[in-house]
Order: C-alpha cells, then structure tokens, then sequence
C-alpha cells in the first residue's frame, strides 16, 4: 500500500523558483509542500554569480523598464513573447526592491543603493547607450538570492520534504494533475502527494551535455515528466552556450567578469570580441559564444590543443577584484590553478541553460498545445527554468535567469491563490496513481540488463558531437536515430544492481537517467526540425533567420509530433519591438 | 591511488567497515577528489553513497573527513592528496548511510538563531540604503554553504550537540547581528545568552582551519561576545 499525504499545493524543486512560489502560496494561507532531492541551498540556483537585471537606475537614473524590455525581446532573436517579457521587466523593479527587504545583502554603490554593473546584451535609449542594470552580490548573487529566499521560508514555516525525488506526475481521467508519485531517498518509502496544485520548479537539465556548467542534479525531472505525461515541450532546440566556462571544469565564471572589464583573448594576443560586435566582449551570449568557436576552429585558440580562449582580467584594479569577482579568483585558484591577477583564466564555450521547456502562461499555468490550440493543463503549473514562459526566446540575456525565477515563481504562487478553489474534486483513481509508480516498479523489479549508467556517456557524447553551437542535418538526423535507439534500449534494459532501501543514490540517478534522455530526445527532434539560424540555435545549412517560416515556437510531442505555435507580439503598454537584425 | 572508505548501510551492517578502492587517476576525467568518487560509483561500486551537487564549491553537499581533515571533496585536488586516502563521513553527525550524514541537528541550530531579516521599516516601497562600509561587515560571513564541515570539526559541538548552536549557527548569527539593515541585534543577543549557545567555543579554530570558503566563524564568535559585552537591552 502507498503512503498518501495531502497538500493544497505542491512545489517540486527547492531552487528560487519553488522557494519563490512557495512564499506567495505561504502567504496565501495554503496548505503546502515543497519536495525537493536535495536540501534546498544545494539546488542550482545557488551558483548564478553576475547579477539579477532590473531597471532601478541606480547607476544611470534615465535607465527605464522600457529599455529592458527592448533589450530582452532583441536578445531573445524575436523568438520571446512579448507580453511576458514586458511582465517581467515591469515587475523587475519592485521584484528587486522585496528582495532587498528580504534581506539579500547587495553589494553598495557610494550612495548607499543596490550596486549595478554592465552586462552583455544592455542597453538604454533602445539600444543607443551602453547600462549599468545589472543589481549584484559581488560575483555570488545566486547564493545570496538562493540562502535568502531560503532564510524567509525558515521564517515562514514552509514545510520541506527534502530529499524526495519526484518520479512522475498522477493525472487522473480528466486530463487534470492531481500531485505526484515519489521516494523518500533517505528511507526508500513510496509516498503519492496527493494536491489540487501542482508546480514544477525542477531547473534545468545542462547534463544531457558532456561538458556544462550546470550541477550533477541538472537533469531535467520536471521536464521529463511533464512531456511523458502528454504535455508538450517549446523550443527545445534552444540551449545557451555561456562564453566562459572555465576550460576542463566546465565551471561558470560569471559574465560580470567582462561587466566589469574583462575581455576575450586568442592565441595571437587579440582582443578579438571588437571584430565581431558593436558591443564588443558585451553582446549577447550566443554572439561571443558563437565568436569564440570561430576564434578555435580557425586555429586562434589556445593552449597545446588550441582548444580553447582566454579571459584577461589582468588590467582591472585590484580593489575591482577584491570586492566584485572573489568568487572567480577563488574558482581560478582551485580549478584552474591561476592567479587571474597575473594569468588570464582559460575558457570554452560551454551548455549553461536551457530557454526552451514546458510552455505556460504569464502566469505559469501550463499550456498544452496540441492541433493547434493551446489547452491550460489543470492543476499544472511551472516557473524558472523548466518553464518556457516565454522571456528568454532563442538567447537569454546573462541575469535575466534569476529574475525570471523570482517574478515567475511569485507569479505561479499568486495565480493559484486566484484559481484554487477548495471544493474543487480531485479525484484519482488506484489506476492513475499506479500509472505514476509503473517506471518505477518496472526498473526496480529488473535484476539482470544495462547498467544504467552505461547509457550516459554515449547520450553525452552524441548531445555535444551533434548538438553543439554550430548544428547540421546529416549529423542532426543521424544523432536523433542513436538517441531514439539509446532510449527505447534504456526502457527495455537499463537497471541498477543496488536495491537497498537507505539512500540508494544509484537508484535516484537511473530514473534521472531517464529523464535525461526524454529531454535530449526532445531536443534533438526540435533542433533538427527548425530549419533556420535563431540566437542559440546556429545551423551551418540553414544560416540565416527565416522569419518568414521560423518566427514561432517549436512544440515537440512526446510521441514525435512537432507543431509550430505562434509567438506573442502583443505587449500591453508599449509598442511591440519590430523585426531588426541583430548584432 | 589507494582510496579507503568507511561504508555502512544501516539495512545490512551491524557496525561500518572499511573498503578500499585502488583507483587509476588517468582513467577518468577531472582532478578533484569528487571525480574519483564518482569514477568508484561509476565503475567500482554503484553502492557507495555520496552527496553532490554543483561540483564548483558551492553548494556545501559533499563535506566528508578527508585524511583526518573535513572539506568538499569537489574542491580537494588528488595530486595534493599523498598516495593513500582515507574517507569518513563527517563526524559527530549520525551517519545515514556511508558518507552521508543526518545533518537535521545542524539544520535546527541553522534554524534556532532566525536566519532571516527582521527589519521595523514600513517603507516597502524603496531599497534600505546600506553604506559601503556596513556591507563590508557582512563580507565573511553571508558567504557560508553550509556544507557543516565547521561545526563537524568542533569538540564543543560534540559534547553539546543539542545545545551549543555551533560555529556555523553562530556565524549566521553573526551575519544577522551585523546587518545594519536589522532591528533585532538585542533579541538576537539576548538568544545567544546562556551558558552553552555561545559561550562553550573555546577558540581552537578547528572551524576556521575546515572551512572550505576560507571564512573565520571563531572571529565571528568573538564579535558577538564583544557585541553582548557592548551591552544589549535585556527584554
């Protein structure tokens, strides 16, 4: 028999986007839960370090919401929809502010306000001006977010239930979600949460990737979950590169690193982003990182296998280092073993952050869009970056991740104080819960086959051999065959020799496993169907923009199905930002 | 290289044994302690249980006793680690399963100094300005991961789990006390009052001397005393 506990809502992730939503659903008076795999300051929010974006004009007091708004639909290569990003980038001053009462602890400018540094993609005057927009806590602004977002719900009495791992959503016949199959990793005990609301907060999913800057725990749960429950995912083709990646690692160093003046390097001693960009080493992410591959593939980069680039820091001050960017003298120190003060720190283009994933509203209701209509999925919502709201497009602009967490994830949490009605049935059958525990039983019963981890090297591989910055059809076609192969071989093979009950790490990362190949399956079928170059997305056959078949998202089902869906240009208050090429 | 770990599954052994792993560092790829963990799991021994989550050192998941000593094992590099290794869960923590351990009373003491802001301001509308220097005080102090190596390594907080808060409890303490934005610096005081929450450090710096972002949770000891003795309203 499996253990029910009953919930109004529950928030699955414990990163910013869940400790967000579960403050507003606190505040609601809501009876919740969050159900995270790890204790919540383990989630990957913790390692965002630049900054979180917002028009406060600190800095330049002529800096304007508007500006913001401008940059992000630019930056995201059209592909974002407008009347969501004009949400966020209106709500991103007010967002700053309540965080700042929560007792984030910003760096300080000489007046005493939140500290704003540069950051690639920025702009005032719709692009004329270079801004300072960027609010920091010195390079480790995603830890003091994450603790802090932590600290109010400590305040608030949320109730946890850390280290669960969610298996896979309970729908019932309606079509309605109605909670969740999970495990207790410390015990082993199988419990259905049981919710009239259900939120997915889960992040990202960076390990489909070989090399990424996204923590062991990225691999895509809510995703995953959502698309084999029939619910479709958006623009998964659209995977940011980050610029610096620290070479080998793969460990972020902070795009503020170049906010604050440092520059790109190739073999040859030049400052090479000028040759590419207006904005130089401050243009957009997919821009540098694009710039940066083809320093390397025409022999300009660095070190014994000219594999690499170089991040010089060396002519900042050395008080800029001390205050602003300890955190990537630190990681320079340990993982690189350089002094950036006096060596330039090497880095690579590496996988950072998925702006694709399952489509909602505004208001983070999960749409589900299918023969053309988008359909609200009752009970479902999401925020952060399993969502795909859509604010981010084709590129997101570096410390638009964080803010899109926090007004998302307060958002999801308002809405359903609207909608969640408590004579609301929700009802779900024996056969719909077992539905939800079937992987589960199936791979645990399964004593003999693949080790599971066998399949993650190959799935790694062909992700970054045929999926990388630069895409093409042959290698695309051939890629997505093997991933379909590895996966129904997963599905038909894979187990785990360890069945113990107290914290069996091996059997959580078999079903994370599965999710990872869900989401590059996905992501392998909406990258080889988008036939044209769009921000992340760069196609060597098809390099250029085709606004007149591509400007729209891509919706990919789960039983191959792929639809085009129309993208938002219908922002509010402000005009809506006409098709310009970008550079 | 020689890695030996304490292993112990609660369902199937009476007491913890020792298993060694003879590792070759070129078969996998990574230099940290951590990629050798994951190689074992990987290729060794899919039984050995571990946390970890961001591999950069920050999210605090993976503390263990490395060579007698607590750290991360993700930012431990081999070729500084002698030839033969040897791993412990952190001690003085109840051990859930190999090096993972039941870190609730860490989380409790986390908990008992109300890590949070407390802030009388009714402006909500506008930032708090908070000059330079008075951000400068909480530098060392906001930036703990609580991995609990600190107050894993400290004898006090063995004899006393339940009741000493312990250096990484006190170093947010400390965050709070010092935060010009916060309005409850004499409660806070006043929590820290008795004889075991504060006053059984005895300043050995077992904690400054483990922790693996280099912070100093014994001067922020001492800052709080020098604080209570600084005179505090008694409520």
């Amino acid at each position: 028999m499996i253990a029910v506990k009953a919930f109004d809502a529950i928030v699955i992730g414990g990163g910013g986007a869940g400790l967000r939503a579960a403050l507003a659903l606190g505040d609601a008076g809501k009876k919740i839960a969050v159900i995270s795999k790890v204790f919540p300051t383990r989630s990957h929010t913790v390692a965002a370090q630049g900054g979180i974006n917002a028009a406060l004009g600190n800095v330049q007091h002529d800096d304007d919401w508007r500006y913001h708004f401008y940059d992000t639909v630019l930056g995201s290569d059209f592909l974002g929809d407008q009347d969501a990003i004009e949400y966020m980038c209106k709500e991103a001053p007010r967002t700053i502010i309540e965080l700042e009462h929560m007792g984030l602890p910003f760096s300080r400018d000489e007046n005493g306000k939140i500290y704003q540094r540069a950051f690639g993609g920025q702009s005032r005057f719709f692009g004329k001006e270079p801004v300072k927009r960027t609010c920091a806590a010195a390079d480790r602004t995603g830890h003091a977010l994450l603790h802090t977002l932590y600290q109010q719900n400590v305040a608030k009495r949320t109730q946890f239930f850390n280290e669960w791992f969610v298996l896979d959503l309970v729908k019932n016949q309606h079509g309605a979600v109605v909670g969740v199959s999970a495990i207790d990793i410390v015990s082993g005990e199988l419990c259905y949460f049981m919710a009239r609301q259900t939120v997915l907060a889960t992040g990202g999913a960076g390990r489909i990737y070989h090399s990424s800057t996204n923590a062991y725990i990225c691999t895509g749960d809510g995703l995953a979950m959502a698309w084999r429950a029939g619910i479709c995912l958006q623009d998964m083709e659209m995977w940011q590169f980050h610029p610096t990646g620290l070479y080998g690692s793969g460990i972020l160093i902070s795009e503020g690193t170049r906010g604050e003046g440092g520059r790109l390097l190739n073999s040859q001693g030049d400052y090479y982003m000028t040759k590419y960009s207006s904005m130089a080493d401050l243009a957009c992410r997919d821009i540098v990182a694009r710039s940066s591959m083809e320093e390397i593939i025409h022999g300009r980069g660095c070190g014994p296998k000219k594999d690499h680039v170089l991040l010089d820091i060396r002519e900042l001050s050395e008080e800029t280092i001390a205050q602003k960017l300890p955190g990537i003298t630190e990681i320079s120190k340990i993982y690189a073993g350089i002094d950036p003060k006096q060596d330039p720190i090497p880095v690579v283009p590496t996988v950072h952050y998925l702006m694709g994933g399952i489509p909602t509203t505004p208001y983070g209701e999960v749409i589900n869009h299918k023969n053309g209509k988008d359909e609200i999925v009752p009970g479902l919502f999401a925020a952060g970056e399993c969502a795909c709201v859509s604010v981010h497009g084709a590129n997101r602009l570096g410390a638009n991740s964080l803010l899109d967490i926090v007004v998302f994830g307060r958002a999801v949490g308002q809405r359903i104080q609207e909608v969640d009605n408590a004579s609301q049935v929700q009802e779900a059958s024996r056969t719909d819960i077992e539905a939800a525990f079937s992987a589960y039983y199936e791979m645990e019963e399964r004593t003999e086959g693949d080790a599971f981890v066998s399949f993650r090297e190959p799935m790694q591989r062909l992700m970054q051999d045929d999926f990388g910055v630069y895409r093409e059809e042959e290698k695309m076609q051939k890629g997505l065959g093997s991933l379909q192969e590895l996966r129904q071989n997963f599905h038909k093979s894979a187990y785990y020799k360890d069945k113990s009950s107290v914290f069996n790490t091996s059997r959580i990362e078999a079903f994370e496993m599965r999710n990872l190949l869900d989401v590059a399956v996905s992501t392998a079928q909406s990258a080889l169907t988008r036939k044209e170059s769009r921000g992340a997305h760069s196609r060597v056959d098809y390099p250029k923009r085709d606004d007149q078949n591509w400007l729209c998202h891509s919706i990919v089902h789960y039983d191959g199905g792929f639809e085009k869906r129309m993208v938002n240009n219908s922002p509010k208050e402000v005009e809506p930002v006409a098709l310009k090429e970008r550079h | 290289m020689q890695i030996n770990i304490q292993r112990f599954d609660p369902d199937k052994d009476e007491n913890p044994y020792m298993k060694t792993y003879t590792v070759d560092t070129s078969a996998f790829h990574g230099v940290m302690l951590l990629d050798a963990l994951e190689y074992i799991k990987t290729a060794l021994d899919d039984s050995l249980a571990i946390r970890r989550s961001c591999g950069g050192g920050v999210c605090g998941s993976d503390g263990m006793n490395v060579n007698g000593k607590n750290g991360l094992a993700c930012q431990t590099l081999l070729k500084e680690l002698p030839e033969k290794v040897t791993i412990y869960p952190m001690p003085g923590m109840p051990v859930i399963r190999d090096l993972v351990v039941d870190m609730s009373q860490f989380y409790q003491h986390y908990d008992s100094v109300e890590p949070y802001l407390q802030s009388d301001t009714s402006d909500l509308e506008a930032e708090q300005l908070q000059s330079e220097e008075d951000r400068a005080k909480l530098d060392g102090l906001y930036e703990c991961i609580m991995c609990g190596c600190c107050t894993s390594a400290c004898p006090s907080s063995w004899w006393n789990p339940d009741k000493f808060v312990g250096p990484q409890g006190l170093l947010t303490a400390a965050r709070f006390v010092l935060d010009s934005r916060d309005d409850k610096r004499d409660e806070r005081l006043e929590n820290l009052s008795d004889k075991y929450r504060l006053y059984r450090c005895r300043g050995i710096f077992n904690c400054t001397n483990v922790c693996p972002k280099g912070l100093n949770p014994t001067a922020a000891i001492a800052e709080l005393r020098v604080q209570q003795s600084e005179g505090y309203n008694e409520l």
